[in-house]
């Protein structure tokens, strides 16, 4: 069982806020979430929408076929009723002419005019959707006064009791309630607290506190500052530092100043701003600071599409600034993996003393899922921070076999000083012209590469184990690839089977080697024109894709979109 | 504590360039403080004066061309207990590093700035900086600079800043007493140290400079706004050297409560069990 409503109209009209009081009505109600923001780069007018799709079963991917739409305006009407199932329903206010018999025109405005707030007619519009589908619409009012002042949210609270009275009647019959509501009575539903309603945005924030993060600088940039909005909201709270800097080039300098004075810092962007970053990765990398940066990326060169998604910046991050040295990239897979995996990054960072970069987009950043709580007993703050040093004067950077040197924290022990430098340097940071120490050092930095190798997770293996074709993808691409592969495999046709790459850089290369010697064909599946993770995995291991399914035009994929493009795909040979 | 807690090793300046004579007067600076090594960190960016961090023993950083600041300022912010000092030359900080010069005044972070301002670019041999005076001749400003000069203690002042000094590198007495001054000072404070480049800048030389400046005496009053902005476009024939404007302002730090009171971000432990109930934000 699952559906899928859509809430559309144009930016200021509150598609937002609805979509997020019906998420959590939905997840307090114990149905699974999963919704997908679909908005355009202005503040006034054109057209947004969200999607969300719910049930009994999780979700990672949203579905294009609808069973509802709440229309606060024609527009929305227009756009999406050709996605509409035959039985599905629109619901508008009754000044919008509209001939299909879908369409339940119902006096939003007049309502919301009662209540005494024009500006209420999308709950009013709300009320009536739930009423519906036959949901209880459970603290409503509690819920806008997170967002409004009370006497708005009391408002808002009026609008959707009053929306439910206007459709009861009429819909009861032609939508299976019944259904709905002995699920929403199961006992085997999760009860509230036993599931979070998250974005992956949030959950990389949320990972950030959890790893100790005290210091988060960065320049607004769609789609990534709603990372630096809640670690905001925690700044007094968790005692973090979030400062806003005036550029994004202040603000990976600013991370790194606070990393080497001993604090866990990071930053975060979207590509553009990366772009500026770049020379200061370069910097991390030299210092042997460890950073963690988040870049969530949206469709390039340049501006690009601000608000929307794309996978095309995996190469330009695994070869960013000039020189060679060590680096990760960890693309998370969906809203639980990029907690756990931001933990993760500072772990490693502070182990291996590198920049280690999370390579999220906005599809990931935006949809907003319920999953289980996050596990914290499990989370361990490793710092690798020496408390005392063999060495007088210290050697910041003295060669060891792993590459390593032991970190000291400034004005910690007294009588050591720490100096650090983006010259080349010898092991006591000195700028030297030494050839001999060149070598050394750059061997030293690129030796943490290899030593990191160890701490690599293999991609994740769904699918039929004895599989004909391998599917290849990474990042956020797991979540409708992992409905898509279901879908083809009960086809029962050809046998699928997939790898999803979550640490990208270095590539772990066991499994997909392991794997692509079974396979008869291999496909890689990704949000970008050029096949990226095709051509590092042929670089990485000489593997060839023989098949590409590629999407560019900045909408996230879906999984019938990836199902019927592997199906073409075979059918052509 | 004594002198040889300050190492000067062997450096890359020229013989007879002012940097000799500002990093004497930083550590005797450091020393009249009491400042033990371990508990000051010098931030420099690319250049010459930049090199700083490599010929005094603190902590250093040496991060990128005019990235100084923010590099100085993530330092200051985790752990406040450090005495962060920033060196910077003229095009470091006003040329490259513009923006962060701009908006770390505003921030007002309790840093220390001392730039080594030659008013040319040394170590790429001779190009203007943004101090280079109208008609400088060089290899790339071939009819002369026709950009006219910054004047930072001016933007400095008009920005906001709470401390802001002129000094000369032949005057290290008085240098090392501002700088003293400088390092004292709670928030952003900026010292504009003219300093001669004795390979590439022959028209600022040090008789140029000898024979202009003068130190400012008790009778000014470096409290008066109005009057300071006046002093700090006193630049030709006679150029004051002293504090030219001071007031005391809250820091970015007497800002944020948490920061205000308690022990630096380095030593608070995380309370993870805090951060699991943020849980409750998502249900």
């Amino acid at each position: 069982m699952n559906y899928n409503v859509l809430i559309g109209g144009a930016a200021g009209q509150g598609v937002e806020t609805l979509s997020s009081v019906f998420e959590k009505v939905l997840q307090r109600n114990g149905f699974k979430v999963f919704s997908i923001k679909d908005y355009m780069s202005r503040i006034r007018g054109g057209h947004n929408f969200v999607q969300i799709r719910f049930g009994d079963q999780g979700f990672f991917s949203h579905v294009d076929e609808l069973d509802g739409i709440i229309a606060l305006n024609k527009e929305t009407v227009d756009l999406h009723i050709g996605r509409l199932k035959a039985d599905g329903f629109v619901i508008c206010d009754k000044q919008v002419a509209h001939t299909d018999g879908r369409v339940v025109a119902l006096p939003l405005m007049e309502v919301a005019r009662r209540i005494g707030n024009v500006r209420v007619s999308g709950s009013v519009a709300l009320g009536a959707a739930l009423a519906l589908l036959g949901i209880h619409a459970a603290e409503v009012e509690a819920m806008y006064s997170k967002i409004f002042r009370p006497d708005i949210a009391k408002q808002n609270a009026e609008a959707v009791l009053e929306g439910s009275k206007l459709v009861k009647p009429r819909y009861s019959q032609s939508l299976p309630m019944d259904n709905l509501l002995s699920f929403q009575n199961s006992p085997s539903l999760p009860e509230v607290g036993q599931s979070i309603l998250i974005n992956g945005n949030q959950a990389i924030a949320l990972g950030a506190l959890a790893a100790g993060c005290k210091f988060y600088s960065a320049y607004p940039m769609t789609p990534s500052t709603s990372i630096m909005n809640y670690l905001a909201s925690k700044m007094p709270d968790a005692e973090i530092v979030v400062e806003q800097a005036e550029d994004e080039i202040a603000a990976i300098n600013m991370a790194i100043g606070a990393s080497y004075a001993g604090v866990r810092a990071m930053t975060g962007t979207s590509g553009g701003g990366f772009s500026l970053m770049v020379e200061g990765l370069g910097l991390a990398g030299m210092l042997e600071v460890p950073l963690v940066i988040a870049e969530v990326q949206r469709p390039g060169p340049v501006t690009g599409f601000p608000t929307r998604t794309e996978q095309g910046d995996l190469k330009f991050l695994i070869s960013a600034s000039q020189g060679e040295f060590p680096r990760m990239v960890i693309a998370p897979r969906n809203a639980e993996d990029a907690f756990y995996q931001t933990v993760r990054a500072f772990n490693l960072a502070d182990k291996y003393q590198i920049p280690v970069i999370l390579l999220s987009d906005q599809f990931l950043a935006d949809s907003t899922v319920t999953i289980k709580p996050f596990d914290f007993d499990g989370i361990r703050h490793e710092r690798y921070i020496a408390n005392a040093v063999e060495d007088k004067p210290y050697k910041r950077y003295k060669i060891t076999p792993t590459g390593v040197s032991p970190r000291v924290i400034p004005g910690k022990i007294p009588g050591v000083t720490v100096l650090v430098d983006s010259d080349e340097h010898d092991e006591y940071g000195h700028i030297t012209e030494s050839a001999e120490v060149r070598q050394q050092m750059v061997s030293k930095r690129l030796k943490k590469l290899e030593y990191l190798k160890q701490d690599l997770q293999e991609p994740w293996f769904f699918g039929q184990d004895d599989f004909d074709v391998l599917i290849l993808a990474w990042g956020s691409t797991w979540g409708p690839l992992a409905e898509a592969v279901s879908m083809l495999n009960n086809e029962q046709r050809i046998k699928y089977a997939a790898l999803a790459f979550g640490d990208v850089w270095p590539l772990p290369t066991r499994l997909l080697v392991e794997k692509a010697k079974k396979a008869k064909r291999i496909i890689n599946v990704e949000q970008n024109a050029t096949g990226q993770l095709a051509s590092l995995v042929t670089q990485e291991t000489g593997i060839f894709c023989n098949f590409s399914v590629l999407k560019y035009d900045g909408r996230p994929m879906s999984p019938r979109y990836i199902f019927e493009k592997v199906r073409e795909k075979e059918k052509s040979l | 504590m004594s002198n040889t807690d300050y190492i000067i090793s062997e450096t890359a300046w020229c013989p007879g360039c002012g940097n000799f004579s500002i990093i004497e007067a930083l550590k005797n600076a450091l020393e009249i403080l009491g400042k033990k090594p371990h508990e000051v960190l010098v931030v420099g960016g690319i250049g010459q004066a930049a090199k700083t961090p490599q010929y005094i023993n603190t902590n250093g950083f040496c991060g990128l061309h005019g990235r100084a600041l923010p590099a100085a300022v993530g330092a200051k912010l985790a752990n406040m207990d450090l005495t962060v000092i920033v060196h910077t030359g003229d095009g470091d900080s006003y040329g490259e590093g513009g923006n962060h010069f701009i908006h770390n005044i505003r921030r007002n972070v309790d840093i220390t700035h001392f730039v080594h301002d030659n008013q040319i670019y040394g170590l790429t041999k001779g190009q203007a900086s943004p101090t280079t005076g109208l008609g400088h001749v060089t290899e790339v400003q071939v009819v002369g600079n026709v950009n006219p000069p910054l004047n930072p203690v001016l933007v400095a002042i008009a920005l906001g800043a709470g401390f802001v000094a002129r000094a000369f590198s032949g005057e290290k007495e008085h240098l090392t007493s501002i700088m003293v001054e400088a390092i004292k000072h709670k928030g952003y404070s900026l010292v504009d140290i003219l300093q001669p480049c004795v390979s590439f800048n022959k028209v600022n030389t040090f008789q140029w400079y000898s024979k202009r400046v003068y130190k400012l005496d008790e009778s000014y009053d470096p409290t008066n706004k109005l009057k300071a902005m006046e002093k700090a476009m006193e630049w030709g024939d006679r150029i004051p050297i002293g504090i030219i404007y001071r007031e005391e302002k809250p820091t970015y730090c007497d800002k944020i409560e948490f920061l205000r009171e308690g022990p630096p971000l380095v030593d608070r432990p995380v309370d993870l069990q805090k951060i699991k109930g943020y849980l409750n934000d998502f249900i």
